[in-house]
């Protein structure tokens, strides 16, 4: 008998969500990774932002900072940092014909066509930056 | 092998509330055939072991959507989930995820039919035409438009897949939102500005962070998650319009 039941006032359960509820499936698993990988992004976009200080403070300062970009931790760490860029870049483009519905000629354009589309913008913007760094302007 | 002596072993989830005061697993070994569904097993079990056992049914075709339970932990409907997939077991059926438990695998509708309701699924219009102007034709590229998410069939299984949900019952959910924009592609109704007042909320559509399951476990293929996303991509261009242009805002 449960003690807290009276009759005419329904007592409903209702389940807790685990904090672990994500490890139980693999798409949840791969959702929560997704999710944490934006962090790196933000990291990328303040260690780019901590090089434009360093190189306004002089040639010294940017020296300093690329003697410690080049020590072995912080290359390690980098290089974990771009696994999971590249993770979070992949997964977010991947989801683009989700959000994106693009008609041409009043067809819509199969998703293929839309991810084929952002992976084309990235490569082409990752062109004009190295194009840019190797002293094209 | 002889189809009557083989059986399976369901492990369903009761809960009698004037007994249990958590819910609890209860055993039945129903038999495995090769044309039953797990639907099918718990009316055996209903009819010939225990009559207690409560859970909905209706049209055990795929088309009522009350049949919905967690199946081996995943959203299913058992009209449309074979026992002899599942072999040799156990099968574990649990009601709905993210849901108040009324009685064993019966699960409380009310909060999905309020949000439901909230978001307005029915043609709005500003004003209706006079009958003698004819019919709304639509031509097929209209009905395509929204067709897709006119297959809902209210089943909860894309609210049960969803984490959100269950972690934040407040969100208005992926059926509601795929069946708002259900309306909103529907070339006769005019109500979507008043749809996206409700809907851009934070318990509306920015609720959602793209786990993307609900769309995985849809047995209609309609496709919530990418029917919030695009929302969220209208519902940010309706906000720069009125940032931008607020002597065009409607």
């Amino acid at each position: 008998m449960n003690p807290a039941y009276r009759p005419y006032h329904p007592k409903w359960h209702r389940e807790r969500m685990p904090i672990f509820w994500w490890l139980g499936q693999l798409s949840y698993i791969k959702f929560i990774v997704r999710e944490l990988t934006s962090l790196a992004v933000g990291y990328a976009a303040v260690l780019l932002v901590a090089e434009v200080c360093a190189l306004d403070r002089g040639a010294a300062a940017h020296a300093r900072f690329l003697r410690f970009l080049a020590a072995p931790p912080v290359l390690a760490f980098h290089l974990l940092v771009c696994a999971a860029l590249l993770f979070h870049t992949v997964t977010w483009l991947n989801l683009a014909p989700k959000a994106l519905v693009l008609r041409v000629g009043g067809r819509r354009l199969p998703d293929g066509a839309v991810v084929a589309g952002h992976y084309l913008a990235w490569v082409l913007a990752s062109g004009a930056v190295v194009w840019w760094l190797r002293g094209g302007l | 092998m002889p189809e009557a002596t083989a059986t399976i072993r369901l492990e369903v989830l009761r809960y009698r509330p004037e007994e249990d005061t958590e819910p609890v697993w209860q055993s039945y070994e129903v038999p495995l055939r090769r044309d039953w569904m797990v639907l099918d097993g718990l009316n055996y079990v209903k009819d010939s072991l225990d009559g207690s056992l409560s859970y909905r049914w209706a049209c055990r075709m795929g088309v009522c959507g009350s049949c919905g339970m967690m199946v081996n932990g995943k959203p299913t409907l058992t009209c449309a989930s074979y026992l002899a997939a599942l072999a040799p077991g156990p099968v574990r059926v649990e009601p709905l995820r993210g849901f108040p438990i009324v009685r064993d695998l019966v699960i409380d509708l009310r909060e999905f039919l309020d949000k439901l309701k909230s978001v307005k699924p029915w043609l709005l219009r500003d004003e209706e035409p006079p009958l003698a102007a004819g019919e709304h034709l639509q031509t097929p590229e209209q009905l395509a438009e929204y067709k897709p998410y006119s297959m809902c069939i209210n089943c909860m299984l894309c609210y049960a897949a969803c984490p959100i949900y269950a972690l934040e019952p407040g969100f208005v959910g992926p059926a509601a939102i795929a069946l708002a924009q259900r309306y909103n592609f529907d070339s006769r109704d005019q109500g979507a500005a008043e749809r996206l007042e409700i809907l851009s909320q934070h318990e509306g559509i920015w609720a959602c962070t793209f786990v993307g399951e609900c769309s995985a476990v849809c047995p209609k293929g309609v496709d919530p998650a990418g029917a919030i996303q695009r929302y969220k991509v209208a519902a940010t261009a309706a906000w720069w319009r009125s940032v931008l242009m607020p002597w065009g805002a409607r």
